[in-house]
């Protein structure tokens, strides 16, 4: 975990209100796990004040270059979004654990499931696993054919299923209707209602969910994003989302 | 001496600067950006009796300049950070304040007696300002008759000094600082949040759980400043002072309104490096202003030409 002063590569908007940043710094590397995310600042003075957790969606560490998407809705994502190439950005990662990419084995089969702007940290993953020589399958589930976002990319390491709520795009639905349920494990990111219906989903090796969260400080001490314990009688037990997820074992946290 | 040492009631400072209580946890997760014997001191998480799981989330709301928190004194209890928590932390040559909390003059009174015989904890920082909590807390801070008691209890069972964190909550803060240094405290900390509210457009409800929160950050420091000018003038007790500190001339100027050391809160949360780089910058910043120590300044926005002389040196 570093604080680093990146710099903008590029910036484009690759879906309505959906940003594709690639920032570069000599430090970005191998380190950067998937499902690991970056504390981002954005813009320079005290408003808005506080940083924004952006998952990391890809790493190229021959070029020391990561590549976040991020939908610019709140204040902060609005600021990010208006930066040029060439502007510092600010940013502390890697933060949090990520996916438990080094347990699969090759040829084992793993089915990525992600909803909204829960997809970019699976593309990363998906190139990971692939690496291994696990099989990989997609789902991604989006509100809308104008928000759908790297179906092509994700193509080139497997198959791609596309689900839009309002049915402009791909089958109309919810991931959870296009689940194939032969998956040695399954990982997931995405809203809670989502991560809830996959809870309880029968992957033979292991379901890996990656949750979102309101955060202050994005390195365990200020206790903005606790959840509960399952199973946990007291009440007392907790874990952070940020430095003790984002991503849990299914059943370890309270969604 | 050092132009940034400064002695307080139980408090040994290499300089002035400290992370705020609840803005830096019990230390450990800002261990792995900086050593911690940098800072002047560390104000650790507020302390209950029990174990507090705090409130649901979402717990924390950004506002212009700012932040709003319903933490809710999550904490492990007494019982762990005495065996785990100050433990860990006397690795560190570093004087630390217990944020001691409650929810009746008996819990402040089992927490603080214990707590204070740890043997890096040098000052409690009694927190009758809470915003988050339903009984106790905020209570205590806006009724005089209540602070009083809660004070003198804790200064009776106390091994160490007893600062008390004041909560800007109030009408008269001028009294409810004279209160409670006649019970005996030893120091002032002030001020603790704002109590504030944010309403999500979308669903038309609060965004915190808990409906209201605490104002911290930048946006309140105007009214912080403003409060210590006013208390500083009015006790004979030392002000730790606070409130949206974010750079070393943020420091000077609670100097000047009277403060005598200076915490820092949000910006850790901003900037994990915020209290080094302060610390850092004053000597410059001291030099620029043509000050040889930085106790020099305490007050200067309020004290007269004969004052300064006869304070200063």
């Amino acid at each position: 975990m570093k604080q680093l002063k990146t710099e903008l590569v590029s910036q484009k908007e690759i879906a309505a209100s959906i940003y594709e940043a690639v920032v570069f710094h000599k430090e970005i590397n191998e380190s950067f796990q998937p499902g690991q995310f970056v504390h981002v600042k954005t813009g320079f003075g005290s408003d808005p004040l506080l940083r924004r957790p952006i998952s990391i969606c890809h790493v190229d560490p021959n070029k020391h270059e990561l590549t976040m998407i991020y939908r610019a809705e709140g204040k902060g994502t609005k600021v990010l979004a208006e930066m040029v190439p060439g502007v510092e950005v600010d940013l502390l990662g890697p933060l949090g654990n990520g996916f438990p990419v080094e347990r699969t084995k090759e040829g084992e089969t793993a089915l990525l499931v992600g909803g909204g702007i829960g997809v970019p940290p699976l593309y990363y993953l998906s190139q990971e696993l692939t690496k291994r020589g696990v099989n990989v399958k997609h789902v991604h589930g989006f509100q809308t054919s104008s928000v759908v976002f790297y179906e092509e990319k994700f193509k080139a390491y497997g198959p791609v299923t596309i689900t839009t709520a309002d049915g402009t795009y791909g089958e109309k639905g919810f991931v959870t209707n296009q689940l194939d349920m032969n998956a040695d494990y399954l990982f997931a990111c995405g809203p809670s209602p989502m991560l809830k219906a996959l809870e309880n989903y029968r992957a033979k090796k292991g379901v890996y969910l990656s949750l979102e969260q309101r955060m202050g400080c994005g390195i365990g001490a200020c206790l903005a994003c606790v959840c509960h314990v399952q199973g946990d009688e007291t009440g007392f037990a907790y874990r952070k989302v940020c430095s003790d997820g984002p991503v849990f074992q299914a059943g370890e946290v309270v969604l | 001496m050092s132009r940034l040492r400064v002695e307080l009631p139980g408090l040994d400072l290499k300089n002035p600067i400290m992370p705020a209580s609840g803005c830096f946890g019990f230390g450990k997760e800002y261990s792995q950006f900086y050593n911690l014997d940098q800072l002047g001191a560390i104000m650790v998480k507020a302390t209950t009796h029990e174990p507090r799981f705090g409130n649901p989330t979402p717990r924390v709301a950004e506002t212009t300049s700012g932040m709003l928190n319903a933490i809710g004194l999550q904490n492990p209890g007494l019982d762990r950070v005495m065996a785990e928590e100050l433990p860990w932390l006397s690795r560190f040559d570093v004087p630390i304040i217990a944020n001691v909390a409650g929810s009746t003059i008996e819990d402040y009174v089992t927490v603080a007696k214990e707590i204070s015989t740890a043997e890096n904890v040098h000052a409690l920082e009694l927190n009758i300002s809470c915003p988050n909590v339903k009984e106790g807390g905020l209570a205590f801070g806006t009724v005089p008759e209540t602070a009083y008691e809660v004070t003198k209890a804790v200064k009776d069972v106390s091994s160490v000094p007893v600062y008390v964190k004041l909560s800007p909550n109030v009408t008269d803060i001028v009294q409810m600082a004279k209160v409670v240094e006649h019970a005996g405290a030893d120091g002032l900390t002030m001020i603790n949040t704002l109590l504030g509210m944010r309403i999500d457009l979308k669903t038309g409800k609060p965004i915190l759980a808990n409906g209201a929160g605490g104002l911290s950050g930048p946006a309140i420091k105007p009214v912080a400043i403003r409060m210590i000018h006013q208390v500083s003038q009015q006790v004979n007790i030392p002000i730790i002072g606070m409130g949206g500190v974010q750079s070393a001339e943020d420091v000077i100027e609670y100097f000047l309104a009277g403060a005598s050391a200076v915490a820092v809160g949000t910006a850790n949360f901003v900037d994990p490096f915020a209290c080094p780089t302060i610390i850092d910058a004053l000597p410059a910043l001291l030099d620029k202003l043509d000050v040889q120590h930085i106790s020099e300044l305490t007050g200067r926005s309020w004290k007269t030409e004969w004052n300064l002389q006869s304070s200063s040196h």
